[in-house]
């Protein structure tokens, strides 16, 4: 290769990396939001969803719940829990001491809040930690097992609330797609509707 | 796995096979530079790149120049890269404010995503202004994975041609591989993404008043187009530091099974594409089906692993058994929405792939489901692998099967009508030998040393695991971790960012001397001694080298990581 045809390769480096760049970070990401802004304006800026008209978080983002008359997420390892601008999981391995330390403490927790027998075998989900620490979801079975509480501190009967998370159980979409959850903050603003705290 | 598990695996194979054929046809007709139904579009803004750039379309580069083009390219979209980072806190869209990245991640951060391996040192969302994320990032996201594709294209210039010099011209195979191929799908993929709700905005972060008082800071920005293409172009760098375990990144099970399918898709589409330029649909529809089962193996392994779960959970009664309305299994780490199924597809892919996004936390996975992505990687990523670079990776291991095939028999290999002599063998040894010295050679150092180890987040075998997969995922170019590992010091930056470097670059040198020679030898014609590559024989014997020369090299450290640690899962904690 002589140096005159490494010159020539000059013009082309520098043209198509303009180009490509002009195209693929200012034409198609504002291409993307345009088309997002119009046709699915409340999507692309974060699902937030309002309670007498102040906004109180995104449907697809879990929040902290620690009082009886809500339904409590899984445990968070994002910053101090539920931190939606630190995400990630505990990285914890299956044989940390830690891990099966936090465990055993949410369990018991767990138990304790839900009046549960001291051994109560729990579902897997409500015990470990979401990889994004923003997990908005628990499994079914999670949420029922805290009905009974959240209809005592709410002065209803547990099956008004039983029929209430029935109603926001997701299920499989086309049998194979997803699985079964409860968006927690959906079913949480839908208690605060249905049930006022007396 | 249960029943829903193996649909699940069932339908998600199904889906990336069906589209092999077109998209592998359609591309193969675009990189032979004949019309397209995007043409009446994109060829105008073809012609016009051209001009602006002084390219003849018809005139081509030998191997040195086409290489020589590859460097250039990817030096001035380093030092691009490298000044974005240094000086984003005076360039617009930093709505956060966020200072200037520091030279040692601004490095790590340049070369990571310059080389398609999008290892992540920082959480986007506490480092990044949508500046550097948007024009910074997403255009090597793009270019990154074009190089891939150039290369691929040039080697089967090498391997098809005969008696002849050139590979093509790297520009064009370049322009044509973004502009009708990645940005195209990342529209449509961008777009559904949003329709999903994935965010696409410049919004400064919102602040929210929670159901129960506390403030809660939503993390906001231009995420869908970066992440069709992060997703399409097996880069894996996200826009959040969770990834795409984060719903504002992978909001639902349907955007989760697009995001997994864009992993896979190009990868598997390359291989039928390879097939069919070098002249054998059938030899394509080998490497396929070899490479499916070697993918399956994966996706079965860890889905068992991950679904019978952690002996040490079930000990503090934590049920691993699903029914009753939950999921049982691993679920420290995974997502509500993805269960065990649609995450261990997940791992296993990204780590077959180049990808290294993540839907779920590898570091958490169970002893023999970690191991699994940790093996993908460590087989230099040839199970589809990444855009461009795994078919071409592939390419060595391939030589090596005709190789040992030919010493079987005992007679000069031949490959597609050519004999494979010393030259092109040492070439792909160089390249298969270096990769396990990067990997096990850093490792070793790292387990030795305090400032290897003081990183750690797991202690035990665990721990062993996390710096294997560090160093792996570097020198694979992978770009997913045992997240666990505080990487963020001198030595592992400096460490995985030489493997970042050579990984990358020793492959692709190889490749295009291999090209290169190969491109100038004569056709011979086949004989009853020729290895039939478009037979089962074949693609098993490719599969079985795959498995043995690439991993057996690692079986000694995996032995004292992950697989000491599965025999120790039950009752032994760290």
């Amino acid at each position: 290769m002589t140096a005159k045809a490494l010159t020539q390769e000059l013009r082309p480096l520098l043209g198509i990396t303009v180009t490509m760049l002009l195209l693929t970070t200012a034409v198609y990401p504002l291409a993307v939001t345009g088309v997002a802004q119009t046709l699915f304006h409340r999507q692309a800026n974060g699902s937030i969803v309002e309670v007498n008209g102040s906004p109180v978080g995104s449907t697809l983002i879990g929040q902290m719940f620690e009082g009886d008359q809500y339904f409590h997420g899984r445990p968070s390892a994002a910053g101090d829990g539920y931190d939606a601008s630190a995400s990630g999981g505990s990285n914890l391995g299956p044989t940390s001491q830690k891990l099966i330390d936090r465990v055993t403490e949410d369990a018991a927790a767990f138990r304790q809040s839900n009046s549960l027998e001291a051994h109560a075998t729990l579902p897997s989900d409500a015990v470990t930690a979401s990889g994004s620490g923003l997990d908005p979801h628990v499994s079914p079975a999670t949420a029922r097992l805290q009905v009974e509480r959240v209809a005592h501190a709410r002065r209803v009967t547990e099956d008004q609330v039983r029929e209430l998370v029935d109603e926001f159980t997701e299920g499989r979409q086309l049998v194979l797609i997803g699985e079964p959850r409860v968006n927690v903050l959906k079913l949480n603003i839908a208690l605060d509707e249905r049930f006022p705290l007396p | 796995m249960t029943t829903i598990e193996w649909g699940q695996l069932a339908l998600y194979t199904a889906v990336l096979l069906l589209a092999a054929k077109p998209l592998g046809s359609y591309m193969a007709t675009v990189y032979e530079g004949r019309r397209t139904w995007l043409h009446p579009i994109v060829r105008p803004l073809e012609a016009v790149t051209y001009r602006l750039s002084g390219v003849h379309e018809e005139s081509e580069q030998d191997w040195r120049r086409y290489l020589f083009a590859v460097l250039a390219f990817n030096l001035l979209g380093f030092l691009m890269l490298y000044l974005i980072l240094r000086t984003q806190g005076s360039l617009p869209l930093n709505p956060q404010h966020f200072p200037a990245v520091k030279p040692s991640l601004a490095f790590n951060t340049a070369v990571s995503f310059v080389t398609n391996t999008n290892w992540q040192s920082y959480g986007g969302e506490t480092t990044l202004s949508y500046f550097s994320q948007m024009v910074g990032l997403t255009f090597q996201n793009f270019v990154s994975a074009a190089v891939g594709m150039a290369i691929l294209v040039a080697v089967i210039r090498g391997l098809a041609r005969h008696s002849a010099h050139t590979l093509g011209n790297f520009w064009v195979d370049l322009t044509r591989s973004v502009l009708y191929i990645l940005l195209p799908l990342s529209l449509l993929v961008a777009i559904f993404l949003v329709s999903q709700g994935v965010i696409q905005n410049f919004a400064a972060y919102k602040q929210v008043a929670t159901l129960e008082g506390p403030t809660q800071v939503l993390g906001m920005g231009p995420a869908a187009a970066q992440l069709a293409i992060k997703q399409l172009g097996t880069n894996g760098g996200g826009f959040f530091n969770a990834n795409s375990a984060h719903p504002f990144e992978n909001p639902t099970a349907w955007s989760n099974l697009v995001e997994m399918l864009a992993i896979l898709l190009i990868p598997v589409a390359s291989v039928y594409m390879y097939g069919r330029m070098v002249g054998s649909t059938k030899h394509g529809w080998v490497l396929v089906g070899a490479m499916t089962a070697l993918m399956l193996l994966g996706a079965v392994i860890v889905g068992y692993a991950e679904q019978t779960g952690n002996p040490n959970l079930e000990a503090v009664g934590v049920t691993q058994v699903a029914g009753n309305g939950q999921l049982g299994g691993n679920m420290e780490g995974k997502e509500q929405r993805f269960g065990i199924g649609n995450s261990t597809i997940w791992a296993v892919t990204t780590t077959d792939a180049s990808n290294g996004s993540v839907n779920s936390m590898h570091d958490s996975y169970t002893a023999l489901g970690g191991l699994m992505p940790l093996a993908n990687i460590a087989t230099s990523e040839v199970i589809f692998g990444g855009v461009g670079s795994g078919m071409y990776g592939a390419v060595l291991y391939i030589l090596l099967t005709v190789f040992i095939a030919g010493l079987m028999v005992g007679r000069t290999p031949e490959y597609l009508g050519k004999k494979v002599e010393a030259r092109e063998m040492k070439s792909a040894m160089v390249a298969l030998l270096i990769f396990p010295l990067l990997i096990l050679g850093w490792s070793a150092i790292g387990v030795a040393q305090s400032f290897g180890t003081d990183a750690l987040n797991n202690a035990g075998p665990h721990g062993l695991s996390e710096i294997l997969y560090a160093f792996s995922s570097g020198a694979a170019n992978n770009g997913s971790a045992f997240a666990g590992l505080g990487a963020n010091t001198t030595f592992y930056n400096l460490g995985i960012g030489i493997n970042i470097l050579v990984g990358r670059f020793i492959f692709i040198v190889a490749v295009m001397v291999i090209a290169g020679t190969m491109v100038e030898k004569r056709r011979v014609p086949a004989s009853l001694g020729t290895f039939p590559v478009d037979g089962v024989t074949f693609g098993g014997l490719f599969a079985g080298v795959i498995l043995i020369v690439g991993l057996l090299t690692f079986f000694p450290a995996f032995a004292l990581g992950p697989i000491v640690e599965h025999l120790m899962r039950s009752g032994t904690l760290f």
